[in-house]
């Protein structure tokens, strides 16, 4: 066996308090193509991060050419052969491919004299090993999105990268491109590169990878000799996270079909022919992997970006939201992706944020009302159960979970006929999760009709009446409570329409 | 409702103004004669317009250094619009018409195509400027009609109509700014644009009302400021953009915008109104007061980061 380049001993990272990585353990050799595979969330970008010296892991033990990593960073990282690949190209797009392919290996101080004849035929052996012929001087901004794929192949070559981690390599490739990126990766392991690859696409781990490891949980749940596993073992392993809480799903009466979509799509939002029913009463859970489309569907249903094809009936009246003032106005609600950017204002009280939305109900002929704008404030506020001393502090004074419910606040006192909640619980305390998980089943008591996007698999089975499975910018099914499950979501997540059906 | 947790910027302006004014006092008591304190309202009161305009702008989070070139191109239009027979009552109609005008250029720039405001109001500021030196030559307006000076109500009249109208207008501002839904709009944006917009606010649409507004300010404070000489020079308003920014700051509102009160740059502008004649009182050149005003545009920053860093270690802790 080659030698072992990289050894990660259970390595484990929380992020305040919530953790990423339990214990994963990984192990990569030279000349080989370690896959690396797991559901959102699994802790994959973390374990990445943790290699590259991006961020410093709890406690664990990182190898790096049998020498013990102690103290991370990513000059150091680099320096002992590490680079990292991500699906979109970091190249500077204003200088030329042997600049960019220089930056990887060229050291020396800021006065050091540049000998471009030399850099220009570097980059040009170092292209030439991966087979790839682009002309050195071209700028690389110009260059196409495989193109600079490869120049950052070649840098990390430059760089004499023994590690060689490729992030989504593949995932806008076309199939030449693809096939093509194989060919320059298997290249690299006849020199002896270890490359760690993660991808979403399990169809092509048996052409490229020796072996894999899947994450679950931020754990690792085993590695296996990739011939030796079937796509549904993988996914078996993948899926099975433990449905240990207790979601508070009621049955509540369905009632007419409150949002409708007819083949609606968005070019600029990036999602096409989506076809969708959520009526008054129901929880319609959205799940699909990162990068499916998920949260730039919402947006394009509540009018940040605008949709262009289909058509959008609510209570069967077809509507345009061309804003989210629009929106707003017909009842629909959008509790954005991450509250810290734009769920709610940090620096604004919480009073006026609950209000904000709702600013019209508080106008008189003598501005705004205050003493009513106190008490909404404060009646919502107590309804959601937000932890705070004053509703006259600004939001950036509340934990996370307290910011979410003041931004759940704000749209419930819109009264809203449709609410999308995007990743509600992401990143918030058991508590507060299981506090808007009993919010969520009463507004759908009280005829709200409601559209779940969620990265977890067990949220989403727990609290949804039916599971829209997003893919490439579409739904490609949509799932009753009762035949939904982890192993046939995430199959129809990654894009395994045949495996769906089969099992 | 004087809660000093939540007004401590404001406050500690005040404060630093009474030390000026007590500090001033002690060298040279003569300072406090009527007179003098008199002409320095007077001075100040059409200034405060702007303050107030820029007040709105910085909330917003943007700035806007072409006030003192919209100034003077309004002042010397000012002029040849009286001279050419425009009653006063319709003067005020049709400056503030101009400066919205100036203004919203400013406003649909930034707002529409979300070019950054300084570079956007950088370029306004040299256009007008030179523009208008290119028009006038150079030359002043003179030969202003009679009824045009203290408009026509002889000085004690006039000069109430000066003080009265920026204070009307800083009472409805900065009534305004708390009480209607369009003052909420301005925290909003200015704190966080996408937020804002999420939450359904049009962060284009404010950005553009407020720099229009600006400029309807700037063509009132002209106006006002015009009337209280003979004649009115073509290079007004030269290093204003830096007093307004600075009396903003000094007033407790934050340069990145969404935090902000209107009393607070009232003191602001007290503040730099007094300083020019304080220096002369206690015996300084007054040619230092350029520098300052910009040192006093550190002070008030640095002095932000300080109390920001102070606040969240308390919250912290």
């Amino acid at each position: 066996m080659s030698e072992i380049l990289l050894n990660a001993i259970d390595v484990q990272k929380s992020y305040a308090g919530v953790k990423a990585l339990r214990s994963a353990s990984f192990e990569l050799r030279a000349g080989e193509v370690h896959a690396l595979i797991g559901e959102n969330g699994a802790g994959k970008s973390t374990f990445i991060k943790i290699v590259t010296g991006a961020v410093e892991p709890d406690r664990g033990h990182l190898e790096i050419a049998g020498k013990t990593i102690a103290g991370n960073s990513p000059t150091i990282s680099k320096e002992l052969g590490v680079a990292a690949i991500y699906q979109q190209p970091a190249l500077f797009p204003e200088l030329s491919v042997a600049e960019n392919i220089a930056i990887g290996y060229e050291h020396g101080g800021f006065f050091g004299r540049v000998d471009w004849r030399a850099r220009r035929e570097h980059a040009r052996e170092l292209l030439d090993r991966i087979g790839a012929r682009i002309d050195v001087e071209s700028e690389a901004g110009s260059l196409s999105m495989p193109q600079q794929q490869l120049v950052e192949i070649a840098r990390a070559l430059g760089a004499e990268a023994k590690i060689l981690i490729l992030d989504e390599p593949t995932a806008s490739l076309s199939e030449d491109d693809t096939n093509n990126l194989f060919r320059v990766i298997r290249g690299l392991r006849e020199q002896g590169v270890g490359m760690i690859y993660i991808s979403h696409r399990l169809e092509e781990l048996p052409v490229i990878a020796d072996r894999v490891t899947v994450l679950r949980d931020g754990q690792t749940i085993g590695t296996r000799v990739v011939k030796d596993v079937s796509r549904d073992e993988m996914i078996k392993l993948m899926v099975g996270r433990e449905l240990s809480q207790i979601f508070p799903k009621r049955e509540v009466p369905i009632g007419n079909v409150a949002l409708e979509l007819r083949n609606f799509g968005s070019r600029k939002a990036g999602v096409k022919n989506i076809n969708l029913t959520v009526r008054a009463g129901e929880i319609v859970g959205v799940a699909g992997l990162v990068g499916a489309g998920r949260t730039e569907f919402a947006r394009a249903v509540f009018g940040i970006d605008e949709a262009d094809s289909g058509e959008v009936f609510l209570n069967g009246v077809p509507i345009r939201n061309s804003h989210p003032r629009d929106a707003i106005r017909r009842n629909i609600a959008y509790l954005p992706e991450d509250r810290r950017k734009h769920g709610v204002i940090l620096d604004l009280p919480i009073a006026s944020n609950v209000t904000l939305a709702s600013l019209q109900i508080l106008s008189g002929r003598f501005g705004l009302n205050f003493g009513k704008e106190q008490e909404l404030a404060a009646e919502y506020t107590r309804r959601l159960g937000v932890k705070t001393p004053s509703i006259h502090d600004s939001v950036a004074t509340l934990s996370g979970g307290n910011q979410q419910k003041v931004a759940l606040s704000r749209w419930l006192l819109t009264k809203p006929a449709v609410l999308i909640l995007d990743e509600p619980t992401q990143g918030i305390d058991v508590g507060a999760k299981s506090e808007i998980h009993a919010l969520m089943t009463e507004l759908a008591g009280e005829g709200v009709a409601i559209l779940m996007i969620s990265s977890e698999l067990p949220e989403v089975l727990g609290m949804s009446d039916r599971v829209a499975v997003m893919h490439s910018g579409t739904i490609v099914k949509v799932l009753e409570r009762d035949e939904a499950t982890q192993t046939e979501i995430l199959a129809l997540a990654l894009g395994h329409g045949a495996a769906a059906a089969s099992s | 409702m004087l809660d000093f947790r939540r007004n401590k910027r404001e406050i500690s302006a005040a404060v630093a103004y009474l030390v000026l004014l007590a500090a001033v006092g002690g060298v040279a008591p003569s300072f406090f004669g009527a007179g003098n304190l008199g002409d320095l309202v007077i001075n100040n009161a059409p200034f405060l317009l702007i303050a107030i305009g820029m007040t709105l702008v910085i909330l917003l989070g943007e700035i806007d250094i072409s006030v003192g070139s919209q100034f003077a191109v309004a002042s010397v239009l000012a002029g040849v619009l009286a001279k050419a027979g425009v009653p006063v009552p319709l003067l005020f109609v049709a400056m503030i018409m101009i400066g919205t005008a100036m203004g919203a250029v400013n406003g649909f720039l930034v707002g529409r195509f979300g070019l950054p405001s300084i570079i956007v109001t950088l370029a306004m500021l040299v256009a007008w400027r030179d523009g208008l030196r290119w028009v006038t030559e150079g030359a002043w307006v003179q030969g202003l009609p009679e009824n045009f000076q203290w408009f026509g109500l002889g000085q004690s009249g006039g000069q109430l109509v000066i003080v009265a109208i920026p204070l009307l207008v800083f009472v409805v501002f900065a009534w305004a700014l708390r009480n209607l839904r369009i003052g909420r709009a301005i925290y909003a944006v200015g704190s966080d644009a996408e937020a804002a917009r999420l939450a359904g606010i049009e962060p284009k649409s404010i950005t553009f009302g407020v720099f229009a507004l600006m400029g309807g300010l700037v063509g009132l404070a002209a106006l006002l400021n015009a009337v209280r000489f003979n004649e009115i020079p073509s290079n007004a308003g030269i290093g204003m953009e830096l007093k307004a920014v600075a009396a903003v700051v000094v007033g407790g509102a934050a340069i990145t915008g969404g935090r902000g009160k209107l009393p607070g740059t009232l003191v602001g502008v007290a503040l730099l109104g007094t300083i020019a004649t304080a220096l002369t009182f206690v015996g300084i050149n007054p040619f230092w007061e350029k520098a300052i005003q910009g040192l006093i545009i550190l002070a008030a920053l640095v002095g932000d980061v300080v109390m920001r860093k102070y606040e969240e270690r308390s919250a912290e802790g």
